[in-house]
């Protein structure tokens, strides 16, 4: 039993955290923009999808990586607008939006990726990013070629989680977006476009799901197969939840979930291999659903969450 | 006098085919303060909206110092130096005071400004004697102070002109003077002021002129509101004289609803502690004292919301072994609860279901456990011409009636069942004096007809014209109960700050 935790238990252990937790922090950070401002995105499985695809399209045509990664955040950023427009300009349902922009978003990633390389048995696959070890950091003992010996979009979400916190509670564009998803009024007699206001952190949410989507095309498994992003939108859902909506936590919500999946593909290579993988697979979700029960009873949401912004209403 | 500060002429503004606003005019200086008057769905509110940019006005023009400006929204209102306390407040209560005051306002080098904001805040502390402290959460502060909040973001934003929507409806009275001393010292440092409320007597001592609106038109113009009489006030905004009614000397009958040594726990406000009291038929009982002693938890026991740790309630006779609306309700309670919005009728359903709700499963409005929308309707159409709601009709959406017609709703719903006890809270608060006279005559006809009726309120006059009993709740007890003929203003009040006797006379 010891062997298999020493297996389990190494640097590249922490390694596998650090990447897994990577697409799932800018998923759940952009999912907590959009809802911080009053605003379930349920597209957001979709959405990953097609960003990772149009990434993956456009880094494979033209060669370039990080031209894959503008075009991702694009595509992300053009859905977020599209849920916006359904759910803010025309204050239609957001939980029957979110899922028609999913359905839609899926739809047109398969369509476009069969349309663009056919039906291949192999499929076709990029050179991705390869880890840019930071100098000086990198050679910390564990610490080091775990956390510092990344791929660059890694770096970008380590950065992102208190860039995130520090807009949302420090500038006053954050603070807009804080007071539309707790009281629309307010802020609309303060002066502050409501509609303005909830597009722009939509945007912005969709803008990081795209990142979140590129990363797995480009990063985690360079290439794309429908099965790519496999729920990790709906459990950025539940991570926002988890964390409170609250950047920092939220991010620390999605390196606990990280940790369980590192964990149990560790515990599949390992020497328990008379349990079916599947069982395996499972435990992340379990993990999240039962986290989910103990933690959300206290949690809070943004008091105008689902609400659409009509003034003339009362 | 100088040039007007603001000034609105020709403003017609229509909700459908409800004309809310029709030609319009009014104008305020600096310095002064203006009463603005009218019946419960006059257009008061709609009018302030228009100047504060909130609905867009189908006529008219809006001049600020002269010249005319357009406003679209608040931003544009704020700009050109208005500032709106609102009815129902506009605050985020889980941010901070100061984050809601900074709102909208843009930062320094991209962060949100808060030395600036601090300093601000104590500069309009000193100038108008309203101070707040600024990390405290807006949900941890009470009325009067969320309300101070309000006006100090308006001054915030540098405005010259300050809207307030029935400010005092919301205030304890003691608060009211507090209000009052800020918004004259306002006045005399050049602020115009608007200044919207029902309660006539407050009008007379604010305000320097009064704008009266009836359905939506500018009805007349009250040039010296303190020589004028209440009466005269009251017949410009409803067209006709308002008759104070009378209480007819009765003799009660055999108690109703009595509560002995009842004690709660696990409430959000202040718990009860061994509260004693009964109410005979045909009898009203007034609950005097300041709000947050214990009238929130009275009110919750006796209408089964909130189950007692000790004591015992009995209605007509019987002791009450569940709490529990329903079970209370088939007892013979009705209940006109405080807080229309959220508890009264659900203001998303059509005005007709949310009248029926109560009693929604009897067999009156349903067959064989399906509604039975003909009766509903029916019933809705009735109490609508009974009681004179005005509304397009029983479908139209709760919320979009005004106050005053919520309450006539509501007690229209309680009353047509003929409850045996009623308990009602603050049943005039935001309504137009001849609504609540017409409140008033339907409590003393129950009265007459044998219900037994506990009115908890703040407002003393309407207590002492109303009730045959007055107690006074302190701290979650009763202080004292007097019976009105003994009771007078100064007494309850000195009882309600928890300096009075607590001698129990029948
Ligand atoms: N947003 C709205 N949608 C539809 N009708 C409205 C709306 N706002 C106001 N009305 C209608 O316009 C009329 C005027 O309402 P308003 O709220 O201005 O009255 P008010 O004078 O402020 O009354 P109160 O004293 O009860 O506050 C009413 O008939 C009301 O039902
Ligand atoms: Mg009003």
């Amino acid at each position: 039993m010891s062997a298999v935790f020493e297996q389990i238990f190494q640097v590249g252990f922490l390694a596998a955290i650090i990447r897994i937790a990577t697409p799932l922090a800018f998923a759940t950070l952009g999912e907590m923009f959009s809802e911080r401002a009053g605003v379930l995105n349920l597209g957001i499985e979709g959405i990953m999808l097609l960003s990772a695809m149009a990434g993956f399209t456009a880094a494979s045509l033209s060669g370039s990586l990080w031209l894959g990664v503008l075009v991702a955040v694009l595509v992300g950023a053009l859905m977020g607008a599209l849920h916006a427009l359904f759910t803010v300009a025309l204050g239609l349902s957001q939980h029957v939006c979110g899922i028609g922009v999913t359905l839609f978003s899926s739809g047109l990633a398969y369509f476009l990726y069969r349309l663009i390389f056919g039906q291949q048995s192999v499929p076709p696959s990029i050179d991705g990013f390869k880890p840019v070890p930071i100098p000086l950091l990198a050679d910390i003992p564990v610490l080091g070629p775990a956390v510092f010996n990344q791929f660059t979009l890694v770096y970008l979400a380590i950065i992102a989680v208190p860039l995130a916190a520090f807009v949302l509670y420090r500038t006053p564009w954050g603070l807009s977006v804080r007071m539309v998803g707790e009281n629309p009024r307010a802020a609309d007699s303060a002066g502050v476009s409501v509609i303005a206001t909830r597009f722009q952190a939509v945007i912005l949410g969709g803008a990081l799901m795209g990142l979140a989507g590129a990363f797995l095309t480009m990063a985690q498994f360079n290439a794309f197969t429908f099965g790519v992003v496999s729920g990790r939108g709906w459990v950025a859902i539940a991570l926002v939840v988890f964390g409170r909506w609250d950047p920092w936590r939220s991010a620390g919500a999605a390196l606990l979930f990280a940790f369980v999946d590192a964990l149990q593909l560790r515990m599949q290579a390992s020497g328990l291999g008379h349990i079916p993988y599947e069982a395996f697979l499972m435990l992340p979700f379990i993990f999240t659903i039962v986290a989910m029960a103990f933690m959300s009873r206290n949690a809070v949401a943004p008091s105008a969450l689902l609400k659409p912004f009509r003034r003339e209403e009362r | 006098m100088s040039a007007p500060l603001i000034e609105m002429r020709g403003i017609t503004k229509s909700f459908g085919a409800v004309k809310a606003n029709e030609a319009v005019d009014l104008s305020v200086a600096p310095g002064e303060i203006l009463g603005l008057l009218g019946e419960n769905g006059a257009g008061k509110t709609t009018l302030m909206n228009v100047l504060f940019g909130a609905y867009a006005p189908d006529a008219g023009e809006i001049m600020v110092e002269g010249k005319p400006v357009s406003i679209h929204n608040s931003a544009d209102a704020l700009a050109a130096g208005i500032g709106m306390v609102h009815q129902h407040f506009h605050l985020a209560p889980r941010l901070t005071v100061l984050e809601n005051l900074l709102i909208g306002i843009p930062g320094r080098s991209g962060r949100i400004d808060r030395a600036g904001g601090l300093a601000r805040l104590t500069e309009i502390s000193r100038q108008y004697g309203l101070s707040l402290d600024p990390n405290l959460p807006v949900s941890a502060l009470s009325v009067g102070e969320q309300q101070r909040l309000e006006i100090i973001k308006a001054l915030f934003r540098g405005a010259k002109l300050l809207i307030l929507d029935e400010p005092t409806a919301v205030l304890a009275p003691s608060e009211v003077d507090g209000l009052f001393a800020a918004l004259r010292s306002m006045a005399a440092q050049g602020l115009g002021i608007i200044f919207i409320s029902h309660k006539l007597n407050e009008v007379r001592a604010l305000t320097h002129r009064c704008v009266v609106l009836r359905h939506g038109k500018v009805a007349g113009l009250v040039d010296h509101p303190a020589q004028t009489t209440s009466a005269e006030m009251a017949k410009l905004m409803c067209g006709h004289e308002i008759v104070p009614p009378v209480r007819e000397a009765s003799t009660p009958g055999a108690s109703v609803l009595t509560l002995d040594g009842i004690s709660t726990s696990g409430h959000a406000g202040t718990p009860l502690r061994d509260v004693s009291l009964f109410v005979r038929a045909g009898e009203i009982l007034g609950i005097a004292g300041v709000s947050g002693n214990g009238q929130r938890a009275l009110a919750d026991v006796i209408s089964g919301m909130l189950p007692p740790k000790t004591g015992a309630m009995t209605i007509a006779g019987k002791i009450v072994a569940q709490f529990s609306p329903r079970e209370l309700q088939a007892l013979g309670l009705g209940r006109i609860p405080e807080d229309r919005m959220t508890t009264g009728l659900v203001t998303n359903l059509p005005l007709a279901d949310s009248m029926v709700l109560p009693r929604i499963g009897t067999e009156a409005f349903s067959r064989k456990g399906l509604l039975n929308p003909t009766a509903i309707r029916a019933f809705a159409e009735e109490q609508i011409k009974a009681y004179d709601i005005r509304c397009p009709g029983p479908m139209v959406r709760a919320g979009a009636l005004s106050g005053g017609n919520l309450q006539k709703a509501l007690l229209a719903r309680e009353l047509a069942f003929d409850p045996k006890v009623l308990i009602v809270s603050q049943p005039t608060r935001g309504l137009d004096i001849g609504a609540a006279r017409f409140i008033h005559e339907k409590f003393l006809a129950m009265r007459a007809r044998g219900c037994g009726i506990i009115v908890i309120g703040e407002d003393l006059e309407e207590l002492l014209m109303l009730s045959d009993r007055i107690a006074v709740m302190y701290e979650g007890r009763i202080a004292g109960t007097l019976p009105s003929a003994d009771a007078t203003i100064a007494r309850l009040g000195l009882m309600m700050t928890g300096a009075g006797h607590t001698e129990e006379a029948a």
